[in-house]
């Protein structure tokens, strides 16, 4: 490939907006965010991409490649066949600021209203210790670089470009990582009920398709959370159980998921990130 | 068009949201100032994220023989005893505690097997000392501290570009800037500001750093009348990526070595073992068999009496020794030399080093598990910086402070890895600290003269091309910008190219006398140009009107890099001299000041601080 063509999304809230071709001179191992750059170092010197480290490890320079919701710095334009046109916009699930760069700042309210990590109060910290083991699935979790590419594809979140009644899958992972830390004592199933909206998801496995760290979010996280919300409100014998005890059971890893659609349980919470992708869900 | 900035006051304002200024935020917070957190980017993409191999803190969780002692001992001797003492001394002492609070604010480093917080080893430390999360650490370490800082309450302003400090002679009164996203100004009056902008890095072309490192902080420092020293001590970091050409630069993790990559040459001479310094050649091991026991008992997490192996020599040591490899005719196909990890077992490899298997896959189509990587030199870091108090971060302005890799005087002429995200914490913590007593000293906001303003809004919109253009967001040239518009003016990519391609080329890893004054000429002429710099677009989120003020800070820090480097007549860390090889003692008593007087430099050297005798000991001391 000697030429990229690509055609990318330009405009602001107040204008119509459009798309623009350019044509890219191309070295080897070029990223389509390279392309970007070459576009404004000598052709668009004002075109609008937000992006930091060029890495993989920040997730600002998230954007649609040709209709898929990708991190630019790690599309390489060899996934491309020779002559095809590279389309390039910015997600639709928020905002546009202008060009490519779209306005995130309601993850960032959604974020703060998440209980926060509680370790317990009566446990001095020198006394911790925890198994790699345990905590493999929070490292898993704790591995999102926030480029908010699944809650770019949640058909949820695009259903409801407006007070959004769902956190959206980044915020069941944070929310997943702290749920399962080994020592947190917080409990978040009110709020992944409610202000969460947990019940929207119906597992179509959008954003673990799409998720640049390949977190299983669906099967590791989201699916689990169901769990623990479905056993704390719906589950007669564990309320029951709790009003005998008095206090908060600690809830078990769940690896056996409930609901249709789902997965096997062999490839439920238990196995983790070593589980084979299952089949994606068919809603985008 | 009212230009009128926007105005918001606080007590402490920290501009720059890595590992320092978060940790200076909620430091202030937790001390009841009204704090501000300024970001070039969004919350939680600073360079710190970039961070792989770990946070250095002697808590001997993996090797009992360490302590607070040996680690300042081992960066003294890292940075060739040129770093601050008590900075050094404060930071050793201090970072377990710093790395404890880490994991009760809800981080989850990889465990020992009692576990405890697992330490892996680094080049330059004597024992292994990282705490770590895989090859991540810094997401690990940034993430904490943003939930930390949310739950503290603490106003964060994003994407928000501080072009000027308004300071007068006696403090420094408030920043201003403008929304990178709407381009409307913005006003901080604040009692007290704290720097924790970063590094310089993006003053050259083959970089590890992101597009935000251009010396910001430094340079805002420096015309506020705040002084920096060591500024020629620039990290090259030995293994970045040198393949394809459009990663080249990227970090390839030091965690590599750390974990037994060996380095070998397109001869497949393990070359490492001749760049040994011979004073420090018994710490290392002493033959292949010995460092493969050293490799074994790591993987194993089990001591060993086996030394570790001659890649785990310090950064500046390392990439010279790359760098004449490839001089030399004994590199690799593209220009580097060989990095290999594949020899141990791949599940290991992928568990250990999860985002350089991926970046290698993704990036270069090579499999780090089954062959090696090709690896060279990249502008990673910079030790010199903003002159500060170790106790509080007080610069040489009343009222200004600096934390993080933008203050200098920790890492001396080099710096270990590992030793930047404890910088960070340790330093952070302190100048959060001392920001907040400085603010609570202060009655009352300080006056903001209107006319300083009106002169920095006015400096702020000059490169637009037409005043039709310098207006509000939604002004002319937006979905037709691929359309440049002609006339007079310099363009400013093009001043960034050719400003890298001089600091690439003359004040790189190698220095003489000659290349440096041609640098210093040719960054006179780019300075020159600078003041007719044009640009085109409106204001709202147009990259090029950032990369003008970008510029204008990276040509004084490059400025302040290649005076200081041409008048330090000897080598020492990572300033190597051709024409002056040798350390010379005279210089070891010496650090080099940049000030501004009126329009010029001045380059000065000024004493070390003192050694206390009880730190000297510790350092001369082999009984570690």
């Amino acid at each position: 490939m000697s030429e990229a063509h690509l055609s990318v999304f330009r405009g602001t809230p107040s204008t119509t907006g459009g798309f623009v071709e350019f044509d890219v001179p191309v070295e080897d191992g070029m990223v389509v965010l390279d392309a970007l750059h070459w576009i404004q170092a000598h052709e668009a010197p004002d075109l609008a991409v937000r992006w930091n480290c060029k890495a993989a490890k920040c997730g600002s320079c998230s954007a649609e490649v040709n209709g898929r919701p990708r991190l630019t710095c790690k599309t390489r334009l060899t996934d491309f066949e020779e002559g095809e046109t590279i389309t390039v916009e910015p997600m639709r699930a928020f905002p546009l600021i202008r060009d490519l760069v779209t306005d995130v700042s309601w993850n960032y309210e959604v974020n703060k209203r998440i209980p926060p990590f509680q370790p317990p109060a009566d446990q001095p910290q020198e006394s911790w210790r925890w198994q790699q083991e345990d905590i493999e699935r929070v490292q898993e979790f704790r591995k999102c670089i926030e480029c908010f590419l699944c809650q770019d594809v949640c058909h949820v979140l695009r259903n409801h470009e407006t007070e959004r009644p769902f956190i959206g899958p980044r915020f069941l992972v944070r929310s997943a990582g702290l749920e399962m830390h080994p020592i947190d004592t917080a409990d978040r199933t009110a709020h992944l009920k409610d202000e969460g909206g947990i019940g929207y998801c119906n597992i179509t496995k959008c954003c673990t398709e799409v998720c640049p760290e390949h977190i299983k979010i669906t099967d590791n996280a989201i699916i689990p959370l169901k769990e623990r919300v479905a056993d704390k409100y719906y589950d007669p014998i564990q309320t029951v159980w709790r009003r005998l005890t008095g206090k908060r059971e600690p809830l078990p890893m769940v690896d056996m998921p409930v609901l249709p659609g789902g997965t096997s349980a062999s490839d439920g919470a238990a196995t983790g990130a070593t589980g084979a992708t299952p089949p994606a869900g068919d809603d985008a | 068009m009212n230009d009128a900035p926007e105005e918001y006051p606080h007590d402490v304002l920290v501009i720059g949201a890595g590992g320092a200024g978060l940790r200076a935020a909620i430091e202030a917070a937790e001390r009841g100032a009204s704090v501000g957190l300024v970001c070039k980017s969004l919350l939680g993409k600073a360079h710190t994220v970039m961070a792989e191999g770990g946070v250095a803190a002697a808590m001997a969780h993996v090797d009992e023989r360490d302590n607070w002692q040996v680690h300042f001992r081992d960066t003294m001797v890292g940075g060739k005893l040129l770093n601050n003492p008590r900075m050094a001394e404060l930071h050793a002492k201090e970072a377990p505690d710093r790395v404890r609070e880490l994991e009760l604010w809800g981080a989850v480093f990889d465990r020992t097997r009692d576990g405890r917080i697992l330490q892996r080893p680094f080049g330059g430390h004597t024992y292994s000392r990282l705490a770590h999360v895989g090859d991540r650490t810094g997401l690990e370490m940034i993430r904490t501290l943003q939930d930390r800082a949310v739950a503290a309450g603490i106003k964060v302003y994003m994407e928000c570009t501080i072009t000027h400090l308004l300071a007068r002679p006696d403090r420094v009164k408030g920043a201003f800037g403008y929304w990178r996203t709407t381009g409307r100004t913005v006003l901080f009056p604040a009692k007290a500001i704290v720097l924790a902008t970063g590094g310089i890095g993006r003053a050259y072309q083959v970089t590890s750093n992101s597009w935000e490192y251009s010396g910001d902080g430094q340079a805002l420092a420096y015309l506020a009348g705040a002084e920096l020293i060591d500024m020629e001590f620039v990290q090259f970091h030995p293994t970045g990526m040198v393949w394809p050409p459009g990663v080249r630069g990227l970090l390839v993790t030091e965690a590599v070595r750390g974990e037994g990559g060996i380095l070998r040459n397109k001869d497949g001479e393990r070359f490492m073992w001749k760049y040994l310094p011979e004073d420090r050649r018994n710490e290392y091991a002493a033959t292949d068999e010995e460092a493969t026991r050293w490799v074994d008992a790591q993987s194993a997490g089990l001591t060993t009496d086996a030394r570790r192996p001659p890649e785990l020599s310090t950064r500046d040591n390392v990439a010279r020794a790359i760098y004449t490899e490839v001089r030399e005719g004994r590199g690799s196909p593209h220009g580097g030399v060989f990095l290999d990890i594949s020899y141990l077992p791949a599940d290991h490899v992928r568990r250990k080093l999860p985002s350089m298997y991926d970046q290698f896959k993704e990036l270069a189509d090579v499999d780090i598990t089954a062959g090696p990587m090709e690896v060279g030199p990249t502008t990673h870091y910079m030790m010199g910086g903003i002159r500060v108090d170790a106790e509080t971060g007080a610069t040489t302005r009343s009222g200004l402070f600096a934390a993080g890799e933008v203050a200098a005087g920790m890492h001396g002429a080099n710096r270990l890895g590992g030793n930047s995200l404890s910088d960070l914490l340790v330093f952070g913590q302190r100048t959060g600290a001392g920001a907040a007593a400085f603010a609570a000293g202060q009655p009352d906001l300080p006056y903001v003269d209107p006319t300083a303003v009106r002169a920095a809004v006015a400096e702020l919109v000059k490169p637009f091309r037409s005043t039709s253009a310098a207006g509000e967001g939604s002004a002319g040239g937006e979905a037709d910008g691929n359309v440049r518009s002609e006339g007079p003016g310099e363009d400013p990519y093009r001043l960034h190219e050719e400003l890298q391609a001089t600091m690439g080329s003359l004040v790189g890893i190698f220095r003489t006398e000659a290349d440096l004054d041609e640098a210093i000429r040719r960054l006179g002429d780019l300075q020159a140009r600078w003041n007719d710099v044009k640009i085109s677009g409106g204001r709202a989120y147009n990259p090029s009107w950032g990369l003008v003020y970008e510029i204008r800070n990276m040509l004084i820090v490059s400025e302040a890099v290649a005076r200081s480097a041409k008048e330090r007549r000897e080598s020492r860390g990572a300033h190597s001299r051709i024409d002056f090889p040798d350390p010379d003692p005279a210089w070891a008593k010496q650090n080099i000041a940049a000030r501004r007087t009126g329009e010029t430099m001045e380059i000065m050297s000024t004493p070390l601080p003192a050694l206390r005798d009880d730190l000297r000991q510790l350092i001369s001391t082999d009984s570690h």
